[in-house]
């Protein structure tokens, strides 16, 4: 049982980072109708800067209270600049084409920034180890009955969960009670229309990739935080969020927040409990339980099911 | 209806047609060039090219066979490099477990080919059945977490009985067995194929689904069927090209099929033109030879490369051919008399 | 017995009824009119005799064999040809390879032949053309033959819907309302064309339209639909007097 207790608070520890790309990639779906396929990239860079900031913060010896919120908002700062700009010169042009056409782009964009950053003039291929802010440790520990290692929770898991909760509350209640949030919902139910109401679609589309690099940049510092930082670490981060924005139905904001959290569980649950010599195949069984899931709701979760008017 | 008589009257439409023994005759004399040409490039040719002429084959048999696939029948897939995974260590496998020897090997090596070719139309069969209710991104999600499922599996096994498959450390040491020959003819079969299938009445209805599934549903088009057809035979030369690619190093290495090598796939369709044959055989080939091209620019090469590319689909959005076909002229019909 | 004879159809939408108890029949030859209001139900009779909806109850017979629970193609190939409401062409292909897609299904040779270009394939291949070219004559769209179809104007695009579903050799036409969006002069072509239908394929001709004009002056007999429920079935003359069709489309008078 305390095994069981351990991989869930692990599992809903990585889902939450999962849940807050996720978060991006279902944001501009659910607009544009678009895998922003370098979205994944945005994490990373978010990873970058905050490891850039973190390495300037750790001379000046800040308390935590400062030097943390000044990483974590100056990569979300930054990744949105990035999400505009990006935006602004390689999707918008191609708004009216079709949407395979944004797509390579995209894998285009993601090209670019993975191969920029493994430049040796600016990042580099190898992995680096985030400067120590604080030490990682457990903070919540339970006691399990009979002598058995205690159900623990690391200060890092702490932050990584709240600050994913509390972003997302901050997201839905933006998007549901600001008159913004009402645009941008307006935009993705039906674009032309929206655009008739007077809505300026062109600012919503970039509030939206904005929005979404933010919140991709914090899923960034936390991995940052956890593993290293190196410039392809957005890849299979980056297919692991989509396939749980999928999963919980893109287009879905709520939709992303579950699939993000199951994703991180399955695959956490799978790695604790799958025998032995198997457990290498939990990466797959990610992906079985997508197609299983897409052959039962073909649109996803929580995602409507369009029947096609004839 | 206009008043007066029509500019045009049925009569006035004839087509010129090639009798097709001729035509057939014409490839049949191409293979034989082939072999003559292989033969003197095996010989003389300086290695890199060959090496490099080879993945350009390669690559053309990945596009044309993809094309079909994600351009013509408009089946958004991101798996293509599974299925070319299962042909690779079909041939892979098979030939390190008992290398033939002189004369055996043409004739194992077209055996091979083809069983690739089989065990990926096979697993082709496995995707494209169940995810027929899927349309769009959610295809090309779920074609994508195939190929992953596939890669994973392949990083897991490390033998089958007593036939080696390597796990994670990849399977190397492999015969050399592929040649300038088996490479062009599997590439022109492919071609060939996919194009005679593609512009026929038999066929035309691949692009019929691409369009409007119901209305080409109503138009008495079986859309079911076509759609695995279409996944059938695209993954039939996705496996065709595995073997080769397989035998060509001599290594195979489970991550070198993961996503990015299908996205250089779908890459190469959309840059010649979705639905375009000839599109996906010149774009093969640019993207192929365009990393070489950048050599000289070392580490910024491959952030050149994604410039490129991000420009190109800027400029020229419907790719290098659009969907037409480099031997179209504006009219394939000719009006005699006007 | 009649070429199609529906009897008892119905269909649920979510608890709500879209269509209840619906009979019709239609025989070669026969031009038809099925009129009514907007979301009367007239498109869901079209989509459930051409398989896109299954009904919930009732039964659709072609030359007294059901077809309900057919695939659309199956239902097609048995000679039933629609066209839609909004027009849906494979606009990327030319008009050529529209009116060819529906004779797709009347190609005899195989894969094999198609491969290896066969002189079987050849010779039906010419064949195909030419016939395709001969429809597109009829239809006055051979100045277009190699466009691709969306780049045509909105009348031509109507009329190459209706010669492709004629080239899928039906024995049964279903228009969906052809002359929505057509000015008056075009609507008089439209019923030219329409008749001229008549006469040269010999199909049965089942007509959704709002024109009335044009539904008095074409169709033999005109069924109405309103909410789900036939409300008359009759000659035009009989369904202008019909005081339950002008109470659906003008609404009842005040009560007093």
């Amino acid at each position: 049982m305390h095994i069981f207790l351990q991989q869930l608070i692990n599992g809903l520890s990585i889902g939450a980072v999962y849940a807050l790309i996720a978060l991006g990639y279902t944001m501009v779906y659910g607009v544009l109708k678009l895998i922003n396929f370098a979205h994944g990239d945005v994490y990373m860079v978010g990873a970058v800067l905050g490891y850039e900031l973190a390495r300037c913060m750790i001379g000046l010896a800040a308390p935590l209270y400062i030097t943390l919120p000044i990483i974590f908002l100056g990569a979300m700062a930054g990744c949105a600049v990035l999400g505009f700009v990006i935006e602004f010169c390689c999707y918008r042009p191609l708004r009216h084409r079709p949407r395979l056409v944004a797509l390579i782009t995209a894998i285009g964009v993601s090209l670019l920034l993975e191969n920029l950053f493994q430049n040796p003039h600016l990042f580099g291929a190898a992995p680096r180890n985030m400067p120590r802010l604080f030490d990682i440790k457990p903070i919540i520990s339970i006691p399990a009955a009979g002598g058995a290692a205690p159900v623990t929770m690391s200060n890092l898991d702490l932050i990584s969960l709240c600050l994913c909760f509390v972003l997302m509350i901050a997201l839905s209640w933006f998007v549901l009670r600001t008159k913004m949030g009402l645009a941008l919902r307006a935009v993705s139910f039906r674009v032309d229309t929206a655009a008739l109401m007077g809505i300026n679609i062109n600012w919503v589309i970039s509030v939206t990739f904005m929005l979404g690099s933010a919140l991709a940049a914090v899923a960034g510092v936390v991995d940052a935080m956890r593993y290293h930082v190196e410039p392809m670490m957005g890849l299979v981060q980056g297919i692991k969020a989509f396939v749980a924005a999928v999963l919980g139905g893109i287009g879905s904001i709520p939709g992303a927040v579950l699939g993000g959290l199951l994703m991180g569980l399955v695959e956490t649950l799978l790695k604790g409990y799958l025998p032995g010599g198997y457990s290498g195949y939990s990466d797959a069984a990610a992906f079985f339980v997508l197609i299983l899931v897409l052959l039962v709701r073909p649109t996803g979760l929580l995602g409507k099911p369009v029947a096609e008017k004839v | 209806m206009t008043q007066t008589d029509p500019p045009f009257t049925a009569t006035m439409f004839q087509r010129r047609r090639v009798p097709g023994w001729a035509v057939n005759g014409a490839l049949l004399g191409l293979v034989v060039v082939l072999w003559f040409i292989g033969k003197a490039f095996d010989k003389n040719l300086d290695p890199y090219y060959l090496d490099l002429l080879l993945h350009i084959g390669i690559a053309i048999i990945l596009a044309v066979s993809l094309n079909l696939i994600n351009g013509i029948t408009g089946q958004f897939s991101l798996g293509h490099a599974g299925f070319m995974a299962v042909g690779a260590y079909v041939g892979g496998v098979i030939l390190k477990h008992a290398a033939p020897q002189g004369a055996a090997v043409p004739v194992m090596f077209l055996g091979l080919m083809i069983l690739g070719g089989l065990a990926a139309a096979a697993a082709g069969v496995l995707v494209g059945v169940p995810t027929l209710r899927l349309r769009g991104d959610y295809l090309a999600i779920a074609t994508l977490g195939f190929g992953e499922i596939i890669t994973v599996v392949l990083n897991q096994i490390e033998s089958i009985g007593s036939y080696e498959v390597g796990g994670s450390a990849g399977l190397h040491n492999i015969p050399i067995t592929t040649n300038f020959f088996w490479t062009f003819l599997a590439a022109l079969i492919c071609v060939v194929v996919v194009a005679r299938l593609v512009y026929s009445q038999k066929g035309r209805p691949f692009f019929a689904v691409r369009e409007d599934e119901i209305a080409a549903a109503a138009m008495g088009v079986d859309t079911t069927f076509y759609k695995v057809a279409a996944f059938v035979v695209g993954a039939f030369f996705a496996g065709v090209a595995g073997v080769l690619s397989a035998t060509l190093s001599g290594n195979l290495d489970p991550a070198a099929f993961g996503f990015v090598r299908s996205i250089e796939i779908v890459m190469m369709v959309v840059l010649g033109g979705s639905g375009s044959i000839t599109g996906s055989i010149l774009a093969a080939a640019v993207l192929t030879l365009l990393p070489e091209w950048l050599r000289a620019l070392e580490s910024w090469r491959l952030v050149i490369y994604a410039l490129l590319l991000i420009l190109m689909m800027l400029l020229r959005p419907e790719g290098l051919l659009g969907n037409r076909e480099l031997w179209w002229t504006r009219r394939r019909l000719l009006a005699v008399e006007r | 017995m009649p070429l199609l004879e529906i009897s008892h159809l119905g269909i649920d939408f979510g608890g709500l009824r879209a269509l209840s108890d619906f009979h019709f029949t239609l025989d070669q030859g026969e031009l038809v009119g099925l009129i009514g209001p907007n979301g009367a139900g007239k498109t869901t009779v079209f989509n459930i005799v051409t398989g896109v909806y299954q009904p919930d109850a009732g039964d659709v017979r072609l030359a007294g064999k059901s077809i309900v629970g057919l695939k659309p193609f199956r239902i097609n190939r048995l000679g039933v040809a629609r066209t839609f409401q909004n027009v849906r062409l494979f606009g990327g292909l030319s008009v050529l390879d529209n009116v060819l897609i529906g004779f797709n299904q009347s190609v005899a040779h195989g894969f094999v032949g198609t491969l290896l270009r066969s002189h079987a394939h050849q010779i039906e291949e010419h064949l195909h053309e030419q016939q395709a070219i001969e429809l597109l004559g009829t239809f006055d769209l051979l100045d277009r033959l190699h466009d691709p179809a969306r780049t045509l104007a909105y009348g031509p695009q109507r009329r190459l819907e209706i010669a492709r579903a004629l080239a899928t050799r039906p024995k049964i036409l279903l228009l969906d309302e052809p002359a929505a969006g057509m000015n008056p002069q075009e609507k008089i072509d439209l019923m030219n064309l329409i008749a001229m239908i008549r006469r040269k394929f010999s199909v049965g001709l089942w007509l959704i339209e709002h024109d009335m004009k044009l539904v008095m002056s074409i169709c033999q007999r005109i069924t109405v639909l309103d909410h789900g429920e036939t409300i008359a079935v009759g000659s035009p003359a009989e369904i202008q007097e019909n005081p339950k069709v002008i109470e659906a489309y003008l609404g009842s008078p005040e009560p007093a």
